[in-house]
């Protein structure tokens, strides 16, 4: 039960974001937010276009796993209410 | 945990504290040398009758006394570069745990499938059960898998605190507005405790960490039940 590949998740499947060279030292603070961003501009291009925005879901994960759910919550309201610093 | 009159590190439970143990053993001994020489030519040169008044140079001794400090310096400088590159090797975590640093608490995040948070708050003294820790146990521990490459990603909602776990070899500065980001990978199951390592306010000292580490199984069945 302890030996090390019993433990290592199933293939193919999510476990984390995997590490991303762009952001390779200690501050992820712009991974996070690159993440963000991407997600959002990714799903508003695939929806002026018409297309499933299901490509989107790897930007989804990797934000919602690296980013603090205050900062995600404070993103989406600014947002909604138009509010928001970043170029979506 | 410390112990009380504890003269060392903690026991390491991860390959990088345990690197970081014998570096600690390996200057300290070189550190004791050198000042057990300096006392013992203090002691000698205070403690004799004979003097010498015609000294000119002494190109010999200024010569060992030159090199010798730059051999040690390197033997001290090798194996902490070493280290300081091991620390930063890329490795592939398998789980993503955030913790966020408040006015006086953590509180964490497991959010890599289901948003998983809770607040982590010392247990008061008065509140402690017999042979609990005094000023260290917390009502919600963090509970992880052992064995396993855990990234945790450190931040604060308001001022400046830090997250440490001397056992790991952890201390991390969460700062508003700013992710840091560490690796944790303990090799045994057991608790571990650490302090707020950065000055936060009046209750700095009461805002302890717990890690429970358990094996995968556990971890999971913990985590559906905290859902």
């Amino acid at each position: 039960m302890l030996d090390a590949d019993s433990q290592k998740p199933p293939k193919g499947k999510w476990s984390t974001p995997p590490f991303d060279p762009r952001f390779p030292n200690q501050n992820q603070t712009q991974n996070c937010y690159q993440n963000f961003l991407d997600y959002h501009r990714c799903v508003k291009r695939m929806n002026r276009r018409g297309k499933s925005t299901q490509p989107c879901e790897y930007y989804f994960r990797v934000f919602h796993s690296l980013c603090p759910m205050s900062w995600v919550q404070r993103w989406t309201d600014q947002i909604q209410n138009g509010t928001f610093a970043g170029k979506i | 945990m410390a112990c009380p009159f504890q003269m060392g590190l903690q026991d390491a439970t991860s390959p990088i504290m345990e690197e970081l143990l014998h570096f600690h053993d390996h200057t300290l001994m070189i550190v004791f040398l050198i000042s057990s020489l300096v006392l013992y030519i203090i002691s000698t040169m205070l403690t004799t009758k004979l003097t010498h008044t015609s000294t000119m140079d002494a190109q010999e001794v200024e010569t060992v006394w030159t090199i010798l400090p730059a051999i040690i310096l390197i033997l001290i400088a090798l194996p902490s570069l070493r280290i300081l590159y091991m620390m930063d090797e890329i490795n592939n975590p398998s789980l993503t745990v955030k913790t966020m640093g408040h006015q006086w608490y953590w509180s964490y995040e497991y959010t890599d499938y289901e948003d998983l948070n809770f607040d982590s708050y010392m247990i008061p003294t008065q509140e402690l059960k017999p042979g609990e820790l005094r000023l260290l146990e917390v009502d919600n521990r963090v509970v992880l898998p052992v064995e396993m490459t855990i990234r945790m990603l450190i931040s604060s909602e308001d001022v400046l605190h830090s997250w440490a776990v001397p056992s790991l070899g952890l201390k991390t500065d969460a700062i508003p507005g700013r992710l840091n980001q560490t690796t944790l990978m303990a090799m045994r199951p057991g608790l571990y405790y650490g302090q707020c390592s950065e000055i936060c306010g009046s209750n700095h000292s009461f805002m302890p960490i717990v890690l429970e580490l358990v094996p995968l199984s556990y971890f999971e069945e913990w985590s559906a039940s905290m859902l």
